[in-house]
């Protein structure tokens, strides 16, 4: 069961947060990740936030993503590998 | 409330129905309800409702009891007129209960333009009926003329659906505990025969109509499909429905197509016609969000019904492209819409 | 939704993407590649990504569902300690409907058992707290990803053990499954040699469970790329992330090479989350353990560690594994669908007699399982 969605914090109390997407929010656990803060992304999963998503992280991968179809248009020739 | 079938429990309970339907032909209390000739043919339906639970944002059980029926007629091309109302209750449902279920029963009359003109009450011991169940019919006159079996739909016609998906399914959803959701949803539950009336007066030549309930544009497709052995072809970014709904959507893994609703209607109008179609429904108060979502793409056989012992899903080997109710994906890809099987959320309405 | 995670489900952003996966497929021949998560596997129905990929790159689904692996013991188990006396089943939805030799755990409610469904077990946990005169058995089902917030449970309940404040009346059985032993163990060559061990076939390259991998991280997959040669990318689920994973295993195909990707940095550490790593290896121990259609796998299972004895239902209502029939419905192909040896169309009873409301096997019931998803989504090109 991986469902995950990232939901964004919006409250944290203790071991407890609220997190939020679209309107919706709902009771997390954050046993598994004691250093979450208000503001952060995370992933909830059966009611737990399992990981954080890193929204500086996120950026760089779209950038790249768009640098490679970029060149890849400009000059019709090989890609380099997708980046780390 | 104490069991009893006859004797002074239910008189109390009668006589609060009266009081809240204030219905002349309810007064006169005959044992059945003798109503004028109506002109054109007789529309009839009938419904029950088992939502659990009973009140929720947007409305109750009494709400929807009457404009599902109400809204059974209208997309037949009826003008809802006369509505029943019976009641099984469970023991121990508190009067308040009842009452604020009549008084909505009775608001949503009141919107409609229909009279609840005749009605019957049970009590059950506790532990069945869970509550409340209530089951409403309703008779109406539908004009001359008037066709909206699909016959005459044609390759290229444009799939209309009146406003946001998902609505009603999601806030009960929300209210089952256990998942531990909040949101402001609200369920969209609303009598529809005016936006259907402005639809078929805007001169739009409508040819088929669904109510979307349980099962939600799914199910709708697929009667479309079935009846007329046509094939539909939906867009996913064209979906009107909320940030909340496709939230929950994402999060409880559950598709907005299959979501039930109880304020919202399919209609297939012919190619030219959608934008007089749209600009009557969107000055509906109901209608708002209405827009095209799909077409029809194979003109539909001429047998007038698919029926037969059709496999549901998909063969064995098939193509996507043979399905008869896709879908283009926000992605740019394709996939099949699904009958809606199973109950994902029982008691939805 | 915020901006960024919007922007991974861009179609232009995909479109192009899709550009660079067509010209890397032009210079290979047919491509086989596989993932092991149902979410993967819906991911790709949902948005009808297959029909958007190059002809001769076929995503397989592989056993990607811990429900759809849950042995029938397992099942046996729970209904037997289900119809005791003032017991309560705690299940996720899923496993309700599943069928097994000797009946599922509906059936078992209608014999008379309490079986509630729930939705993690915090609240699995919660029942026991508001039922204190229930004997309430968790059935714990799940991969990495679950088995970390199991773990957070037990770990609250010794320490509340200790402090004389947890509950007496709580216990599980631990059916959660471990995913890297299990894949090496099934894509050995040397396992596939053998006719008797269902073996997952030769595969090109591995497309790894991204919420899985947000807790175990990269390590655990090493020997598939270091010991297998599989090239492996651990991708997220959006529509941009399947599609960087599956350029990322065209390009190691290509060049010959076989590592591990991580192509879902903004969710995924080298080290996973630690935090729920150690929780899990407080706990557990691993443990031989049997997957339905497929037999035992070494070091896939998970049994709670003697400290946690008392939370295990197996030990505490001394239940031992329930010799029965294994036995599948005919014609049921959900192994073979699971090992990738099948399609799920290929099924002579898919759409037919096997559909949601009427499942012959797991892989109909599971909102993981390939057939389920299959038949919500379609799956052939």
């Amino acid at each position: 069961m991986c469902v995950a969605a990232p939901m964004r914090l919006v409250s944290v109390e203790g071991e407890v947060g609220q997190a939020e997407l679209g309107g919706v929010t709902r009771k997390v656990s954050l046993a598994l990740l004691p250093d979450a803060a208000i503001g952060d992304y995370v992933l909830v999963h059966a009611g737990f936030a399992i990981g954080k998503v890193d929204e500086e992280e996120a950026r760089l991968t779209l950038e790249a993503i768009d640098a490679i179809s970029d060149k890849r248009e400009a000059s019709g020739g090989t890609d380099d590998g997708p980046g780390a | 409330m104490g069991h009893g079938a006859g004797g002074a429990l239910t008189e109390e309970i009668v006589r609060i129905a009266r009081a809240a339907f204030s219905s002349r032909y309810l007064d006169a209390a005959l044992d059945s309800a003798v109503l004028p000739p109506t002109e054109g043919r007789v529309a009839f339906t009938t419904d029950s409702y088992v939502v659990r639970p009973l009140f929720f944002p947007g409305g109750d059980i009494g709400r929807i009891a009457v404009c599902g029926t109400v809204n059974d007629l209208a997309v037949v091309g009826a003008r809802p007129r006369f509505v029943s109302c019976g009641l099984i209750l469970e023991e121990g449902l508190s009067f308040d209960s009842l009452e604020r279920v009549l008084a909505s029963m009775a608001e949503a009359a009141r919107e409609a333009g229909v009279e609840i003109v005749t009605g019957d009450t049970k009590v059950v011991e506790k532990g069945h009926g869970d509550g409340l169940y209530v089951n409403t019919a309703g008779i109406g006159s539908v004009p001359p003329g008037l066709d909206l079996s699909g016959s005459g739909i044609e390759g290229g016609d444009a799939i209309i659906v009146s406003g946001t998906l998902g609505d009603h399914a999601m806030t009960v959803m929300s209210l089952r505990e256990s998942l531990g959701f909040e949101s402001s949803l609200r369920s969209d539950a609303a009598p529809l025969n005016g936006l259907v009336a402005a639809l078929l007066e805007s001169g739009a030549r409508v040819r088929f109509m669904r109510d979307l309930t349980r099962g939600g544009l799914a199910a709708g497709l697929h009667e479309l499909a079935d009846l007329l052995g046509a094939s539909l072809e939906i867009d996913e970014d064209a979906l009107p429905a909320r940030s909340e709904v496709l939230a929950l959507s994402d999060i409880l893994g559950i598709d907005v197509l299959s979501m039930a609703n109880e304020g919202k209607i399919v209609a297939v109008v012919a190619s030219g016609d959608e934008e007089r179609a749209l600009e009557a429904m969107r000055g509906h108060r109901y209608g708002r969000d209405a827009a095209i979502v799909g077409r029809v793409v194979a003109a539909p056989s001429l047998c007038p019904r698919a029926g037969g012992a059709e496999r549901a899903g998909p063969r064995p080997g098939a193509d996507i492209g043979a399905a008869r109710v896709r879908m283009r994906t926000s992605s740019g890809g394709v996939r099949i819409v699904a009958r809606p099987s199973g109950e994902k959320l029982p008691r939805i309405c | 939704m915020a901006p960024a995670h919007e922007a991974f489900r861009d179609k232009e952003l995909l479109r192009r993407l899709l550009g660079s996966i067509a010209e890397e497929a032009s210079r290979l021949g047919p491509v086989r590649l596989m993932h092991v998560c149902g979410t993967h596997e819906r991911s790709v129905g949902r948005f009808g990504l297959r029909s958007l990929l190059p002809r001769n790159v076929r995503i397989v689904a592989g056993p990607g569902c811990p429900v759809c692996v849950c042995p029938a013991s397992d099942i046996r188990a729970a209904r037997k300690l289900a119809l005791r006396p003032n017991a309560m089943l705690a299940s996720f939805g899923d496993m309700l409907a599943v069928p097994a030799p000797g009946g599922s755990l509906l059936d078992a409610r209608a014999e008379g058992a309490e079986v509630r469904v729930v939705y993690s077990a915090y609240d699995a946990l919660a029942l026991a707290r508001e039922n204190p005169g229930k004997e309430v058995v968790f059935f714990s089902v799940g991969f990495e990803t679950t088995t970390a917030t199991t773990a957070a449970v037990l770990s609250s309940l010794g320490q509340g053990a200790k402090a004389g404040t947890a509950p007496h009346n709580f216990s599980l059985i631990s059916s959660n499954r471990v995913v890297p032993p299990a894949l090496e163990a099934l894509l050995s060559p040397r396992r596939g040699a053998t006719d008797e061990a269902p073996a997952i076939p030769a595969v090109d390259g591995l497309v790894l469970p991204g919420h899985v991998s947000v807790i175990i991280g990269t390590e655990p997959y090493r020997p598939l790329a270091e010991r297998l040669g599989i090239p492996c990318a651990i991708s997220g689920f959006e529509p941009v992330d399947l599609a960087r994973g599956i350029l990322d295993l065209l390009k190691q195909i290509g060049s010959g090479r076989a590592q591990v990707s991580n192509v879902y940095t903004r969710a995924v550490l080298p080290g996973g989350n630690e935090r729920a790593r150690a929780l899990i290896s407080e706990v557990y121990d691993t443990a031989d353990a049997t997957w339905r259609g497929i037999g035992r796998l070494a070091g896939t299972g998970l049994v709670p560690k003697p400290a946690y004895r008392s939370f295990d239902a197996l030990a505490k209502f001394e239940v031992g594994t329930e010799v029965g029939s294994d036995d599948e419905a005919t014609g049921c192909l959900c192994a073979a669908v699971m090992l990738g040896t099948a399609e799920s169309e290929d099924c002579p009873l898919f759409g037919g007699p096997c559909r949601p409301e009427s499942p012959a096997g797991p892989c109909m019931v599971s909102d993981e399982g390939t057939c389920r998803i299959r038949y919500e989504y379609g799956g052939a090109r």
